[in-house]
């Protein structure tokens, strides 16, 4: 409620200031939508040949292709970054020098690499006849690593006490984690986990520059093959008909996350432990791809 | 044969390419960033409403496609004459702008409430409250996000190696075409350059952190 404290209670003048000031930005907001509706329309982008294509069944199958071409490379990522990142959590977490000190290696490298980075070497070296696996291993070894994080950092915030607790009654290491931390620590962290299982759905779009054809790549196909229509090439239409059905996809998986969060927060076993949101490690993450 | 001395022009190339396209949309997302912050705590709504759409749409978008959009959206607006370096810094700086502006909020959340108080008690306008009170000591708290912000976008100028920019990516992309080459090493060395960059960002974020930091 920061907003409210910033600023008295508007008395006349400011109210009278306000609604000037609230008036000329929204003009100055539709006079920005109208510029730029009326350049797209000005430059031909409206024109009905560009957008007929969108009304064949054909045209429809190829979208739906694409998308569901893309829903399967994020469902395999997924699986199997949560799966490392499990792996490399409990490795980071392991009593054992040597393990902690590889999975520390391991997980600070491939955080600090950019992952298109990481998918040329593969699409280069490895999988040169399968982008597929390129795209789907770099995924993986990026958000896996930042899972292992969001699930460290969830485990280490579990009060003291309750790890205590459960050594006090002779439980082993092993149980103490299956049965105590994580369950607590998955309840926190359930937001930054789908948080960062958006990013890998926004960063399946990294294949379109390694030429797999996940949706953006057969927009951009079907745009190129569209005869352009006095002079005018089908892009814009397919940068808006695309966009909107990634942005779509984005918002849903997020308001997941916000979903889960008011759910976990009116919870009946009361509010999980707060999550360590000064870590530095966790913020800059979600800012990729 | 060495990847490095063979092609050292080529990586200085690319490795100033990198740095410029992450010093100037680092610029832009700063200045982006702040007056959105501002905007959404404004006591405006129409701002207020502008500034969360921003940031909706902008955390939400794929970065590849922020830059297809960009790409081809602006020269058909209009913006003809523009390289596509400007375009990347453009299409970048927006992007990050969306989180610089939610990091630089949740500044503002950890001012203490008495501060604002105090500021508006002397008769303080909205502005000056902000802009002489509580931005200075949110940018405290929010330097760390901040400084994992701008590693997070120096990685994604790797994104515009597939928009015609010359900067690493795109340098390893060239160098993995060129037969003769072990695609590890190039890597290697490309890896090498983008550590150099993220350890220079953390190193300076850093010293700035100690520099200002405040006893509360």
């Amino acid at each position: 409620m920061s907003g409210s404290v910033l600023y008295d209670v508007p008395g006349p003048r400011a109210r009278v200031r306000n609604r000037l000031y609230g008036a000329l930005a929204t003009v100055a907001l539709v006079a920005l939508i109208g510029f730029i509706l009326y350049r797209l329309d000005d430059t031909g982008q409206f024109q009905a040949g560009l957008w007929d294509d969108y009304e064949y069944a054909e045209t429809q199958q190829r979208i739906v292709d694409g998308l569901l071409t893309t829903l399967k490379t994020f469902a395999i990522a997924a699986v199997l970054s949560l799966a490392l990142g499990a792996l490399l959590a409990a490795a980071r977490l392991s009593d054992h020098k040597p393990v902690r000190w590889a999975a520390t290696v391991v997980v600070e490298f491939f955080r600090a690499m950019p992952l298109l980075i990481m998918i040329f070497l593969l699409y280069a070296a490895v999988f040169t006849a399968d982008p597929m696996w390129a795209l789907i291993i770099g995924l993986v070894l990026y958000n896996g690593s930042v899972q292992a994080e969001i699930f460290r950092s969830g485990i280490n915030a579990v009060p003291k006490g309750q790890s205590e607790a459960a050594y006090a009654i002779g439980l082993r290491k092993t149980q103490v984690m299956a049965s105590v931390l994580v369950p607590q620590a998955v309840r926190s962290m359930l937001p930054s986990i789908i948080s960062q299982l958006v990013v890998t759905l926004k960063d399946t779009s990294l294949g379109f520059i390694i030429l797999y054809e996940e949706l953006l790549f057969v927009g951009r196909a079907f745009a190129q093959q569209t005869p352009p229509v006095n002079g005018v090439y089908a892009f814009i239409p397919m940068v808006i008909v695309f966009g909107s059905i990634y942005i779509l996809l984005c918002l849903a998986l997020s308001s997941v996350a916000t979903w889960v969060e008011r759910r976990t927060q009116r919870s009946r076993k009361g509010a999980p432990p707060a999550m360590p949101a000064d870590d530095p490690a966790l913020t800059g993450d979600s800012a990729h791809g | 044969m060495n990847v490095l001395s063979d092609n050292f022009a080529m990586f200085r190339e690319g490795f100033l390419g990198t740095v410029e396209l992450t010093a100037l949309s680092a610029v832009l997302a700063l200045v982006l960033g702040t007056l959105i912050a501002a905007f959404r705590v404004s006591p405006v709504p129409a701002l207020r409403i502008f500034g969360s759409a921003w940031v909706t749409l902008l955390r939400n978008t794929p970065l590849v496609l922020l830059f297809l959009a960009v790409t081809l959206g602006l020269p058909a607006l209009g913006l003809k004459g523009w390289d596509s370096f400007w375009l990347a810094v453009m299409a970048l700086g927006c992007y990050t702008s969306a989180f610089i502006c939610e990091a630089i909020r949740s500044g503002i959340n950890t001012v203490p409430v008495g501060q604002a108080e105090a500021a508006r008690s002397i008769g303080m306008t909205f502005s000056q409250t902000l802009g002489q009170i509580v931005l200075p000591q949110a940018a405290r708290t929010a330097i760390p996000p901040i400084g994992s912000l701008l590693i997070a976008l120096a990685k994604n100028t790797a994104i515009a190696s597939g928009f015609n920019v010359t900067e690493l990516g795109s340098v390893q992309k060239t160098l993995n075409a060129a037969s003769g080459y072990n695609i590890y090493v190039i890597f290697l060395w490309i890896a090498i350059c983008y550590i150099i960059i993220t350890f220079t960002i953390s190193g300076l974020f850093r010293l700035l952190e100690n520099r200002l930091a405040v006893a509360r």
